[in-house]
């Protein structure tokens, strides 16, 4: 192992010391709570600047994980969403009852998890990487064990997460017996072989329908409403945002080009079905929901079917618009879930239309920020959550595929129609329920992060365009 | 003597795997859910040593196999500890009727 | 070939000396107060006398799934035990430090159960 190979690991290398560092704090002090959120957070700064310091270099360790490039730009990503996960749980987890120090360990943990799934060119590592993400992930959405809300998403989200699992692990399984081999490169490699043998066929499907699961698209998608809501709002937040992100990382790297063209007759109507029927369900079932949690969870569906477009064209236009889109949802959801974890109050209450009525009075800051990240989910130009949609849908246009486009833009009128109910709510509603709003100075930072990179990708999308055709060629 | 070939094991591995999933989808217990989980995973494994075997594909899926009882043994442990929680909040385990959230 | 099994049998011996050396010195020299508890026959610990469907304690739930995940864990030290030799041949010493720090983080949350009071019964 070569000096710069060492550098490269070395994002790996200190959060799994870090995790261990905060485990030792743990056992020998009682300061967990109140070191390791600023603990993290300085470890999540430091691994996405070392990331994206690597992002031009790519290497591999054993032929198991790749180094830079793509993988750099993704742990980038988990590295800042983590950050400002941790920034907006700092006060949250008090008000929610689970201000323990093992709540940073997990988040940590998963999102070492998320870094072995976007690096992963071995179907072990992917099948580690998705364990390590969900184990935690199960623990963090049932993280205050008196609530009735927390153990019941608990459950169905380990409930339906195992089961997904299972799918992936047999999919694997058969995948390995029909192609001699785990290696994600090799089996790239011999794909229009393997393609002819029924065993793979039906491993690769079972395989990609145990990600459905995991990316929460339509026909796989039961869990998603219930877990989202009642999990602590910032737990929502991390998966719904980097822990998705993690999911469609390992889908882009098994739709690469070179697979793709042998197989469309078996990917395109797959992902175009999910695509069609998650952008067009979940946008009309938000439109009934008062709760905001719950809402964002259906425009979360809404949003992975946006990017299934982008895997249904699978080509490289598509591919990175989906990365672009992974990137801009993550700082529009991060902050939306940040906002609410500030409104939020202590017995779960104020996560509803209604409290958020008013909200420009109260505290203009806070809904302008609400109003910012709702016009960007809604993907109104010029905000990231725009020229998400815009990369994706001119990759599906480029491959033929209008009607999937007409079908991605008619989901997004629709789904301005609940995106701006907030907006007006905030501005043109008189406030309903009467209570104060205690903002706290990590949960704003937060926020303000969020905020400004939803700007810079919507103001400036080349740049980080540019960063991604690189990472992609 | 009947001869074991690699198709007797991909049938058994199949069978435990709609058992599983059987039972996943039927049971109201959720350990019982659990327990089809567990049945799926470890079809899965059957699989991996089977085609380790007579694949001859080097002691990579008997591997796999190691990390598959590993993570289900953790993830039972898991679910063990939210089953738990759950029986202390709602004083019974059965998936189907905790639906408190939807309103 | 017969000499292959001296060392089982000189360790055979040697365990055989030293249970009997140590209950017969806990005989010789420990005190001796027989109580109701202790002249009980053993069943694990239990009442040997009442219904055998018994309530548990919850408590036994905690100490089992501990002892799940710590068994199991043991699974990836067998195959690395059998093939050290060949490895540390192979690999020197990056056949040892791996399994080292695996243990290390495992020891750890051995730890972490043991102060958090996981294996506490009251």
């Amino acid at each position: 192992m070569n000096q710069s190979t060492f550098l490269q690991i070395l994002p790996f290398i200190i959060l799994s010391a870090g995790i261990v560092v905060a485990i030792l704090v743990e056992i020998f002090t009682t300061k967990g709570k109140a070191l390791l959120p600023a603990f993290f957070s300085v470890l999540f700064l430091a691994n996405s600047l070392l990331s994206l310091a690597q992002i031009n270099v790519s290497s591999n360790l054993y032929q198991m994980l790749a180094l830079g490039g793509k993988a750099a730009f993704f742990n980038f990503i988990f590295s800042i969403g983590a950050l400002i996960a941790v920034m907006s749980s700092v006060n949250y987890v008090k008000k929610y009852g689970a201000n323990f120090g093992e709540y940073y360990i997990l988040l940590a943990s998963s999102v070492l998890g998320m870094m072995l799934m976007a690096g992963a060119l071995d179907l072990f590592v992917v099948f580690l990487g998705l364990e390590v993400m969900s184990i935690n992930f199960y623990i963090l959405a049932g993280i205050n064990r008196k609530k009735k809300t927390a153990n019941e998403a608990s459950l169905k989200y380990f409930l339906l997460g195992a089961f997904a699992t299972g799918f992936v692990v047999y999919g694997i399984g058969l995948i390995y017996g029909s192609a001699g081999n785990t290696n994600l490169n090799f089996i790239i490699n011999n794909f229009t072989r393997l393609l002819k043998m029924p065993l793979f066929v039906i491993g690769l499907g079972l395989f990609f329908v145990g990600f459905s699961f995991k990316i929460a698209a339509f026909p796989f998608h039961m869990w998603v409403p219930d877990v989202y809501q009642g999990a602590a709002t910032s737990v929502t937040g991390l998966m719904s945002t980097i822990g998705k992100a993690a999911a469609f990382s390992v889908l882009i790297f098994a739709i690469s080009p070179v697979t793709f063209n042998g197989a469309e007759h078996i990917f395109r109507p797959y992902f175009a079905t999910l695509a069609i029927l998650s952008t067009l369900y979940a946008s009309i079932v938000a439109i009934a929901q008062t709760n905001l949690k719950r809402m964002l969870a259906y425009s979360s569906i809404v949003h992975a079917g946006y990017m299934s477009i982008g895997l249904a064209a699978g080509n490289v236009y598509s591919v990175a618009g989906i990365i672009f889109y992974l990137a801009a949802y993550t700082f529009m959801n991060l902050g939306a879930f940040g906002v609410i974890a500030i409104v939020e109050d202590e017995n779960d209450g104020k996560t509803d239309l209604k409290a958020f009525a008013g909200l420009h009075k109260k505290n203009p800051m806070l809904a302008g920020f609400m109003a910012l990240f709702m016009f960007a989910l809604a993907g109104i130009p010029p905000l990231a959550g725009f020229f998400g949609k815009y990369y994706v849908f001119v990759g599906a246009i480029k491959q033929n595929l209008l009607y999937l486009a007409l079908v991605g833009i008619t989901a997004s009128l629709i789904s301005v129609y609940f995106y701006l109910r907030v907006v007006v709510y905030m501005y043109f509603k008189d406030e309903e329920e009467d209570f104060e709003i205690k903002t706290d100075y990590p949960g704003m930072f937060a926020v303000l992060v969020s905020g400004i990179f939803v700007l810079i990708f919507g103001v400036f999308p080349s740049i980080l365009m540019k960063l991604i055709t690189s990472v992609l060629r | 003597m009947i001869h074991v070939s690699l198709t007797h094991y991909l049938v058994v591995s199949a069978f435990l795997f709609s058992f599983g999933l059987y039972g996943v989808v039927t049971r109201k217990n959720a350990v019982m859910v659990l327990m089809g989980i567990e049945l799926i995973l470890n079809s899965a494994n059957i699989n991996f040593v089977a085609f380790s075997k007579f694949g001859n594909y080097g002691l990579n899926g008997q591997i796999m196999a190691l990390f598959v009882i590993i993570l289900a043994a953790a993830e039972a442990a898991i679910a063990l500890a939210i089953v738990l929680n759950i029986y202390k909040t709602f004083a019974h385990v059965d998936v189907d009727k905790i639906n408190n959230l939807k309103e | 070939m017969l000499e292959n099994y001296i060392p089982i049998i000189l360790v055979l011996v040697i365990a055989a000396i030293f249970a009997g050396a140590i209950i017969a010195s806990s005989r010789i020299f420990g005190p001796k107060r027989p109580s109701k508890a202790k002249v009980m026959p053993y069943e694990s610990g239990k009442n040997p006398i009442g219904a055998a469907r018994q309530r548990f304690s919850v408590k036994y739930y905690l100490v089992a799934m501990l002892f799940i995940i710590f068994d199991i864990e043991v699974i990836y030290v067998y195959p690395w035990g059998v093939e050290f030799k060949n490895l540390l041949n192979s690999h020197g010493m990056f056949a040892f430090w791996p399994m080292f720090i695996f243990l290390v983080v495992l020891e750890l949350g051995f730890l972490y159960i043991f102060k958090k009071g996981g294996l506490k019964w009251d």
